[in-house]
This record gives C-alpha cells, sequence and structure tokens, in this order.
C-alpha cells in the first residue's frame, strides 16, 4: 500500500454509495443464489424478466420526439422509422400537457415548443398519418389529461381501420411524480388517481396489449434524486396506483401485468446495473408478498430507460455522445425492455436530425456489434455489483418503510417529503461539483478553452415560429364546422359523470373527443368539477 | 429585512440589508431543479431570495417583484419560451415602476437568443454549465453596491 497510494480516501458511487477496493465472496454473507438472482423470466426478476433477454430480440429502440405541428412530427416519426427505429414516442408541448388548447391565453409561447401540439382529434390523425397504428407501439408522455390523448388515439386507430385490442403502447400517467419531479399536473392528487384507475379499468378490457402507465424515475432522478432515492420514490408510487386501484374495485392481477416503469440511465455503469436489478427484485417481491398478487407477470417490472439528461454538458458537447453510449451500455445491461438515447446537443437546444441518429446508431452498435446481448444479466454474480444491488434495494426498502409511515406516496407528496429529499440531493450534487468532488469532463477539468459552447450551425433545429398562428387558426375551423350541440351535449354529460365518485370517465371523454370537442375543454369541464392542483411552494 | 444574514454577522463590515431577490418560473415549464438550487445558493450567500414556485405569468412575476420589494429577479424556463416571456416580465416591471430591479435569466438558452433578451433588459443570461459562483459574483456585483440601492 505504502509504494501504491491511493488517490482518494474514500472512493463512492455517483449517488455516494461506498465502493470499497475489492469485493470477494466475505462481502456477500448469505448470499442465496436462488432467493437473490434465479433464473431470468422467473422470480424475483434480478437476472431480467424474459428467459431468453436480448437474443429473442433486442430492446425496443425508442426515440422521444415532436416539436411544431403535427405535420412537422408526423415527417420527424417516418424519418426514425425509415432509419429502423422499432417504436414511437410522443413529445408533446407543455399546453397540452397541462390540458390547454393552443388558443389558451397561458399557452403564449410556449406552442410546439417542447413537443407537439395537440388540440383535438384532427391534430392527433395528422399526426400518425400514413403511419398503421396496428403495425407499431406508441408511447405518449402525457399525465394529467393522459386520458383524453389516449381516447383521441383510440379514435383515431377507429377511423384508420383498426381496433382497440390491436393497438400496442404506453401511456405515461403518472401523476404523482408530476407533483413530485415535473410540474405537468392539473387536477388535485385524488381526483386524479380516479383518472389514472380509469385508464386501468379501460385497458384491461378493451386495450389488452396497452401499458396503461409508465411509473417513471426518470423525472425523479433528473430533478436531483440518488439512484435509491429514484428507486424508493418510484416503487413507493407504483404501490399507491396498485392501492388505488384495489380500492377503485379492480383485480391485481387483471391490471398489474400492464403496469411498466420508467428509469434514468445515468452516468455511473456499476451503480445503475445494480439500481435496474434492485428496483425488480424489490418490485417482484411487494408485489407477491405484500400486494399478494398470483399472476407472475403481476410481479415483472417491465422498464423503458432514456439516459440521463442532467448528464449532458453544454461544454464541448460533442463529449455527450460518449457519455450517453456509456449511459446506454448501463441500461442494456440492466436489462430494459425499451430505450431512448439522448442527443449530444439537447443541452443547447432541440437536436438536429443528424445528433438523433447518432443517437439511434448509439444503440444499434451496443445491440448488434459489443456482444453484450448474448447473455441474460452478464454482471450477474459479480461481487461488486451483486453488493451494490443489494445496497440498493435496502437503501430504498428504508425509504419505502419511511413513506409508510406518513401514510403512503400521496400523503408523502403532499406533505412535501419527497420533494425535500430530492432538492437537498439536487443542492449536494451542485455543491460536490463546485468544490471539485466530483468531476465532470470539460465543465471542471480538461476544459477547453477553444471549444465552443454554443451550437455550431450543424446543430440544433429551429422551430417555425408560425406554429401557433396556425393551430389557432385551425382550432376557429373545428369550431366552426363541428356539430356543436353534440359536443355541447357530450361535454354536459361528462360533467355529470365526473360529479359521481363511482362513474367511469373514460366513455364520456372518448364521446367528447368523436364530436370533437377540443383537449381544452374536455379539461375545462373536469377542471370545474375536479378543482386545480395548488401547490406548496418549495425553496 | 434589515436583520443581518448569518453570513454576514460578526464581519465588522457595517450592516448593509442583504440583497433581497425573486427567483421565478416563467410560463408553463415544470423544471425546476436549476431555480431551486440557484435559490438555495442565493440564500448560503447571505440573500433573502423567494420562490415563486413554478407556473407564473409575467405579471405575476412583476407583481411578486412589486410586493417583495426584491433588488433583483432571476427568471427560468427550459422550455423554449424564453423569449416570449422574459420580455414581457421587463415590460411589466416597468409598468409598475420597478425598471431599476436587475433581472436575469438562465435556462436552455441558444446563444443567438441572448442579444434580443439583453435588448429587452435581461442583463445577464446564464445557461447549463454556468456556475453557481458566476451566479453569485454576478448578482453581487451588480445589486450589491450602496449607491445602487435606495
Amino acid at each position: 500500500m505504502a509504494r501504491a497510494p491511493e488517490a482518494q480516501d474514500r472512493f463512492v458511487s455517483g449517488s455516494g454509495l461506498p465502493v470499497d477496493r475489492l469485493y470477494t465472496p466475505l462481502e456477500l454473507p448469505a448470499f442465496d443464489y436462488l432467493e437473490e438472482l434465479g433464473f431470468p423470466g422467473l422470480f424475483p426478476f434480478t437476472r431480467g424478466v424474459q428467459p431468453t433477454m436480448y437474443r429473442g430480440r433486442p430492446w425496443t429502440m425508442r426515440q422521444y420526439a415532436g416539436f411544431g405541428s403535427a405535420e412537422e412530427t408526423n415527417r420527424r416519426f417516418r424519418y426514425l422509422l425509415e432509419q429502423g427505429q422499432t417504436g414511437l414516442s410522443v413529445a408533446f408541448d407543455l399546453p397540452t400537457q397541462i390540458g390547454y388548447d393552443s388558443d389558451h391565453p397561458l399557452s403564449g409561447g410556449e406552442v410546439g415548443k417542447v413537443g407537439v401540439a395537440v388540440d383535438s382529434v384532427d391534430d392527433m390523425a395528422t399526426l400518425f398519418q400514413a403511419i398503421p397504428l396496428d403495425k407499431v407501439s406508441t408511447s405518449m408522455t402525457i399525465n394529467a389529461p393522459a386520458i383524453v390523448l389516449l381516447a383521441m388515439y383510440v379514435v383515431v386507430a377507429e377511423e384508420q381501420g383498426v381496433a382497440p385490442g390491436a393497438l400496442s403502447g404506453t401511456v405515461q400517467n403518472d401523476i404523482l411524480k408530476e407533483y413530485v419531479a415535473r410540474g405537468t399536473y392539473i387536477f388535485p392528487p385524488r381526483p386524479s388517481m380516479r383518472l389514472v384507475t380509469d385508464i386501468f379499468r379501460y385497458c384491461s378490457r378493451h386495450l389488452p396489449e396497452w401499458n396503461t402507465i409508465s411509473i417513471s424515475g426518470y423525472h425523479i432522478r433528473e430533478a436531483g434524486a440518488t439512484a435509491v432515492q429514484e428507486v424508493a420514490f418510484t416503487l413507493a408510487n407504483g404501490l399507491a396506483y396498485v392501492d388505488a386501484a384495489r380500492q377503485a374495485g379492480l383485480d391485481i392481477d387483471a391490471f398489474a401485468p400492464r403496469l411498466s416503469f420508467f428509469f434514468n440511465a445515468h452516468s455511473d455503469l456499476f451503480e445503475e446495473v445494480a439500481k435496474f436489478r434492485a428496483a425488480r427484485r424489490l418490485w417482484a417481491r411487494l408485489m407477491r408478498e405484500r400486494m399478494k398478487a398470483k399472476n407472475p407477470r403481476s410481479w415483472m417490472l417491465r422498464f423503458h430507460a432514456q439516459t440521463a439528461g442532467s448528464a449532458l454538458t453544454a461544454q464541448q458537447p460533442d463529449n455527450n455522445v460518449v457519455r450517453v453510449a456509456l449511459q446506454a451500455l448501463a441500461a442494456v445491461l440492466g436489462g430494459a425492455q425499451s430505450l431512448h438515447t439522448n442527443s449530444r446537443d439537447e443541452a443547447l437546444a432541440l437536436p438536429s436530425e443528424e445528433s438523433v441518429r447518432i443517437a439511434l446508431r448509439t444503440q444499434q452498435i451496443i445491440a448488434f456489434e459489443s456482444g453484450v446481448t448474448a447473455s441474460a444479466d452478464p454482471l450477474g454474480g459479480s461481487y461488486l455489483v451483486e453488493n451494490l444491488t443489494r445496497t440498493v434495494e435496502e437503501g430504498a426498502l428504508a425509504y419505502l418503510e419511511r413513506i409508510d409511515a406518513l401514510g403512503g406516496a400521496v400523503a408523502a407528496i403532499e406533505r412535501g417529503f419527497m420533494q425535500d429529499e430530492i432538492h437537498r440531493s439536487a443542492y449536494q450534487t451542485q455543491l460536490q461539483l463546485e468544490g471539485g468532488k466530483r468531476q465532470v469532463v470539460g465543465v471542471n477539468c480538461f476544459q477547453d478553452d477553444q471549444a465552443p459552447s454554443s451550437p455550431g450551425k450543424a446543430m440544433g433545429i429551429r422551430l417555425d415560429p408560425r406554429v401557433e398562428d396556425r393551430q389557432r387558426r385551425r382550432l376557429e375551423a373545428l369550431r366552426r364546422s363541428r356539430d356543436a350541440g353534440a359536443v355541447t351535449g357530450a361535454l354536459e354529460a361528462l360533467a355529470a359523470a365526473a360529479r359521481e365518485a363511482a362513474a367511469d370517465l373514460f366513455p364520456p371523454i372518448l364521446d367528447a373527443v368523436r364530436y370533437r370537442a377540443t383537449l381544452g375543454e374536455v379539461c375545462g369541464t373536469l377542471r370545474e368539477v375536479f378543482g386545480e392542483h395548488e401547490p406548496s411552494v418549495a425553496g | 429585512m434589515n436583520r443581518p444574514s448569518p453570513a454576514e454577522e460578526g464581519t465588522g463590515i457595517p450592516d448593509l440589508p442583504p440583497i433581497r431577490v425573486l427567483i421565478a418560473k416563467a410560463g408553463l415549464d415544470g423544471h425546476d431543479r436549476g431555480a431551486l438550487v440557484v435559490t438555495r445558493a442565493l440564500r448560503d450567500a447571505g440573500m433573502e431570495v423567494v420562490y415563486t414556485g413554478i407556473r407564473q405569468t409575467p405579471e405575476q412575476i412583476a407583481r411578486a417583484a412589486l410586493q417583495e420589494d426584491v433588488d433583483v429577479v432571476g427568471l427560468s424556463s427550459l422550455s423554449g419560451a424564453h423569449a416570449h416571456l422574459f420580455p414581457r416580465v421587463t415590460e411589466a416591471l416597468r409598468r409598475l415602476g420597478r425598471e431599476k430591479v436587475v433581472v436575469v435569466g438562465g435556462g436552455v438558452i441558444p446563444e443567438e437568443d441572448i442579444p434580443a433578451l439583453r435588448e429587452a433588459g435581461v442583463e445577464a443570461v446564464f445557461t447549463p454549465g454556468a456556475s453557481l459562483q458566476a451566479i453569485v459574483a454576478f448578482i453581487r456585483q451588480r445589486a450589491g453596491k450602496v449607491e445602487d440601492r435606495e
């Protein structure tokens, strides 16, 4: 040791977990292979949810895209499908995500910015023009108004001649993490949970191939959480949805197999692999032992992963290609079912087509060149990774106990517990970065004065500033051409159903959007009955 | 408001009232990690900081700046709506007679948008990778001088 001193007194993972010099069987006391790992496709699914994993087929390569108008986004979707992408993922603009039409006063400046503007079924039809909905799977990042956008998708499919049963895809529909981390809530938590379970109910009867929710740690991690907090808060939210659905009278083994998850693929390779494995094992145990689910599919944690947007640097942006490759590798070694890889220029602007292509090629190189797909859970049995997996699971379980003591996830969120924990972690991370305790290449070490920190000509795209005007005109035309009496009647029926606590809201929403009620009109009707969420201001 | 902050106590320097800052999330964007981290950092630097929470209109922000009698407004937007929203905040501040308030901004803001924001009265724009030290230093330098403050 004297001749080879170590550079630091203490080594820690990206989330601050201690990492020792060497791991041996001594650091894995009482290790029971069958209980802790088992086999891929079998409880507790530590090694993956399918017996053959990527030997059957690789994960779904699903790049999140959407900007400007439905026409522009439709062109980007068709481009991505031509490039070999295997699923679609829709980004909606903020007015759509918060249930405002493009001509609402609060929509000013936001229309078409972070995603595509969808005001009505007609916009949704344009978005999927010439894309057969029975042939692709579509993921929609939509939460507070998820029930409305899903209803629009069902109507577009009907009008394409595709039966609901043939549709596959996902709605994010995870309202709890909106209160915690992402901010696109509309209604207070309790009526929001009702909308979530109404989607579970409708899909279990009519859309058997649809993932009814994507319980998301991604945004929790992006907001600053550690790996342990990401797992803990996501699974706590998951348990709250299961409880709510059971209270609404749904059978756990009818809806739980369609629950899906969404995690962040961050920068510390082994910690991330351990995180995915720990999340799978912990969820399986919770669902079987605590929730008493009987169907093995109810125990499985299937997840989408996205590389960490917050780890991208504005400095030396080409370095992000390498970061994304390592993060994507972590997701694959961790057994992801689908993956989005970020583009190098996303810390600067919306990504260019060239950057998106490199991001997709990164996945294809991992899938078809690296060889890591040949064997399930290739890091299983590593003394280090098994140790980290245990540490993450134990840490998450300790948080779950604290959340239970607060009365569960909904109560913990209402009291700001998760939010405070995340904000503290975020501030610590920034202080470590500025104090030099955490190194980021190009940011606080290996800086390059010559490298421009602004996007070069090849990078970024500019949005067409006329999108907002076009959407306004389209809304005017829609309101003139539709059957106004039918729309009013459908919205009144929806309001009446919303006032009945036991009524299922999916059918009246489906009717309303079929008659071309707009998103803002449907959400406005529900706002009047449910009220709006008033956050307690953090900080 | 004249209570010395912990950071300034016992320094022997004649007490200046702490710099007052409003951190505001303009528009519909809910990404407030940056706004919250900056809020904490400015507090740790001895400033009095009020955070508005997310989804504020330009008018709400200007009114809060008036009510809280702040020296500085820090605007955050990561949704690309900065070019629309930030100038409306400086305009609303002017209408309320608060043109002396120093306005700064931060977020995912492309380089080519910055000149227009500066033109509209946003004195500095901090983009991804900006350090807390730089933000604190700028605010101290712009709002911390006795002669700049009433």
